[in-house]
């Protein structure tokens, strides 16, 4: 078994250049496919990180349609609530439009207690709580831009015309790895004093409410309950879960998921079609040393077991080299896609699915010349030249 | 080894190539290898070709959407008609500006629309999706020669009656003539289709600007459209508009308003797909390097002979640089065969810059059929190139010992 397995190594190494190309092949192929399986999961990242206590009602029409600020009491009332609260969707303009990140103006008080998952220090708190001019931003968000508590954000508003100076009070952390540390809150107030003076239709309107409820089973009902209630109004409400909300969005670019998941799938055939390639080629030029093998008395399966197993080495040396790169490649990958993706990180899912998937395209990668030299006879390798 | 030197790069004496038949059979000898090194090289054509398609897919809808004698106005720095909000007192300032044209019956060629999004169910497995539902003038249909109805009729202004673009007819669940969509508070029946080409008003719902504001109870519209009377007086018209005190808009060339809404979209395939396929290209590479390495160690002897011949290194360099060419062509046609395929499919998906829903095609021009045969050849002449030299520099006497 020993000497079984030196044999096989020393196989593998036997044509250094083709074995480090092939190596190379499959740690470009494992560091794409993590990447890609990374960026699908980040896709998902805001489903996965919402709470299953938390309903979010928009207007029916559309998320661009406003609702009465007058709903939050109705809405309270309703049995199985726990807390309500509201946000709108402002869309401004930071510099530049190329510095997009999403920025709210909520109802500090409420909204902070049905998201605790945003941890702010105490005194962070209290200075945005008093401040109306206030807001606070995730880490991530304020580290890319080199904001300090204090410092004025300007932003330019899109759906609000106008120019709107915000103090960070407060820069936010998440409670896991898999909160979103890019969001921009303000008050609501502040918004809403702005749209008072210019006298506009849209004041004391928000884009959506938070509804906090108390077991997550009767999220159903309740949902149903707060629709019945403004049915046939002005504005008609259509409440979700907060993970069945934000799969609405994944699902809008879908497309795009599917692209990618697709481009993940023909990169596993390249670097297949390369290491069969290689595997062809190792078989080809030693038919004559199979045959030599044969002579002596080794049985077909022995020669089978020769070839799969050096695929399999050069195969699973490749992928595990591929996840060492894997990790500060995602890592800089997120650093240069900046805020677009707001969690991305590999997980220990993918980590062992790309081992398994070199595990798989060493052995598929062998089938063929494997095959091929266990059925060979002894006579026809020797006929055999090149 | 002796450095590396042709004899004569360009000179009489040197008429020695290897014949192309020469080539092309050291390619079918190996058919599996040929096969399956041409096949990863098929693949990472296949996607280069697929996204460069889809990205000028999409670039050609937006563009083609707005025609360049066509003015659209929105409010000052929103940056999508959703966002823009203009009152009924700024509309009728703009629409009593010079600069617009007439149609026969002296009507100004001017519409004040209404955008908003609405959630509609896809047709398959009803997801919803935001669709853009468009109120127009009267005129709006005569701004937009593009715009054709194919089937039923036109909505009557004043009647609670729209028209859906054909993309919403397939892709959407109850969206064909005599059904009703629910709009605001009541139900509104579609009385026609129509067919706006490859363009982004396939993917929209018409119908009477005023009607629509009332269900929706806005007073505002949200953009003004008009045609110019001349196309050289846009800068004029664009200053008068800008430079009107009581006016909080701004005033775009249509076609350029739209092409900027394509912008991100667009440059994030680009860049995803540029990527992705910089990244399979190595693999590619690999494999061509792989195969042409084994090609050069299993014909040494043969090598060594073709120089005793009298062949020159240069021969022997060009002989082998042409099949590693030949052999990514191969994957290089196999694969934009593949990718051709592509232009049978639509996709739908939203536009990340307005929110809303748009279908486009993959659309393969003769630019990106040579830049994808090119990305190929440069494939092959990359993995190509090392095992060639390796092959050149043999020494005679070791290559023929080799047999």
């Amino acid at each position: 078994m020993r000497y079984l397995l030196l044999l096989i190594i020393r196989n593998a190494f036997r044509q250094k250049l083709r074995t480090v190309l092939t190596m190379v092949g499959i740690i470009v192929a494992t560091v794409a496919f993590g990447l890609l399986r990374t960026a699908v999961e980040a896709w998902y990242a805001g489903a996965d990180a919402a709470s299953a206590t938390r309903l979010i009602t928009r207007n029916a029409i559309s998320l661009v349609f406003p609702l009465p600020l007058s709903y939050q009491n109705k809405i309270q009332q309703i049995k199985g609530v726990a807390a309500t609260s509201y946000s709108s969707w402002f869309g401004g303009v930071y510099i530049s439009e190329k510095n997009f990140f999403p920025q709210f103006a909520i109802e500090p008080r409420s909204y902070l207690k049905l998201y605790p998952e945003y941890l702010l220090s105490p005194q962070e708190e209290r200075d945005f709580f008093r401040d109306r001019q206030g807001a606070i931003a995730g880490k991530k968000l304020a580290q890319k831009y080199g904001w300090k508590v204090g410092d004025i954000i300007p932003i330019r508003g899109t759906i609000y015309p106008g120019d709107w100076n915000f103090i960070l009070r407060g820069i936010y952390k998440g409670t896991s790895e898999r909160i979103d540390e890019t969001l921009f809150l303000f008050h609501w107030e502040y918004l809403n004093e702005r749209l008072k003076q210019t006298g506009a239709e849209r004041a004391n309107h928000v884009g959506a409410y938070v509804v906090g409820i108390e077991q997550a089973s009767q999220a159903a009902q309740i949902s149903q309950a707060i629709d019945g209630l403004f049915a046939n109004s002005l504005a008609e409400t259509l409440t979700e879960t907060e993970k069945a909300f934000q799969l609405g969005f994944v699902a809008m670019t879908e497309v795009i998921v599917t692209i990618i998941e697709v481009v993940s799938f023909v990169i596993l055939i390249i670097i297949l079609a390369v290491m069969a390639n290689t595997m062809a080629m190792s078989a080809r030029e030693r038919k004559r040393e199979y045959a030599t093998l044969k002579a002596l008395g080794f049985p077909g399966s022995f020669i089978a077991l020769l070839i799969t197993g050096e695929s399999v080495v050069i195969a699973l040396v490749g992928g595990l080299f591929g996840l060492l790169l894997l990790y500060p490649a995602a890592d800089s990958f997120a650093s240069k896609m900046g805020t677009f993706f707001p969690v991305f990180r590999v997980t220990p899912e993918t980590a062992w699915l790309a081992m398994g998937i070199a595990l798989v395209v060493g052995l598929a990668a062998a089938a063929i010349p494997a095959w091929r030299g266990a059925t060979i006879s002894a006579t026809a390798g020797f006929r055999q030249i090149g | 080894m002796p450095p590396y030197r042709p004899r004569q790069a360009f000179g009489k004496s040197v008429s020695m190539h290897l014949p192309s038949s020469y080539i092309l059979r050291n390619l079918w000898t190996r058919k599996l290898t040929t096969l399956l090194t041409a096949l990863g090289m098929a693949l990472v054509v296949f996607v280069f070709a697929t996204v460069l398609m889809l990205s000028k897919g999409l670039e050609q809808t937006l563009v083609a959407t707005g025609s360049p004698d066509n003015v659209i106005v929105i409010r000052h720095s929103a940056e999508t008609e959703i966002q823009s909000i203009i009152d009924r007192e700024q509309a009728a300032i703009i629409a009593s500006l010079p600069d617009t044209a007439y149609s026969l019956a002296g009507i100004p060629l001017l519409s004040k629309e209404l955008v908003v999004l609405m959630v509609l169910p896809k047709k398959d497995q009803g997801k919803p999706s935001n669709v853009t539902v468009r109120g127009i003038s009267a005129t709006g249909l005569t701004l937009r020669p593009q715009v054709r109805l194919t089937q039923g009729r036109m909505f009557h202004p004043g009647a609670r009656e729209i028209i859906v673009g054909n993309k919403i007819a397939q892709n959407f669940a109850n969206a064909s003539i005599g059904k009703k969509l629910r709009l605001g508070l009541g139900e509104w029946t579609i009385t026609g289709i129509f067919d706006a080409g490859k363009t982004g008003f396939s993917s929209e719902v018409w119908g009477d600007v005023e009607q629509l504001m009332q269900a929706f109870r806005r007073n505002d519209y949200s953009s003004i459209i008009f045609k110019l009377a001349a196309t050289a007086t846009f800068a004029q018209a664009k200053k008068q508009i800008e430079n009107d005190q009581r006016l909080t808009v701004e005033a775009k060339r249509e076609s350029r308003f739209y092409a900027e809404q394509s912008e991100m979209m667009s440059r994030f395939l680009k860049i995803l797909g540029l990527s992705l396929s910089a990244i399979f290209s190595i693999g590619a590479m690999i494999g061509a390097m792989i195969t042409m390495y084994a090609s050069v160690a299993n014909r040494t002897a043969e090598i060594g002979t073709l120089r005793a011949i009298g062949f020159p290194r240069s021969s022997i360099l060009q002989a082998f640089l042409w099949e590693a060419l030949a052999l990514s062509l191969l994957g290089g046609i196999v694969g934009l065969a593949i990718a051709s395929f592509m232009q049978l499919l639509t996709v739908s998906t939203m536009n990340w810059q307005t929110f809303s829903e748009l279908a486009f095609t993959f659309t393969l021009t003769p630019t990106i059929a040579w830049q994808a045969l090119l990305f190929s050849l440069l494939m092959g002449l990359v993995g190509g190139f090392l095992p060639a030299i390796r092959a050149a520099r043999m020494n005679i006497v070791d290559a023929l010992r080799a047999a």
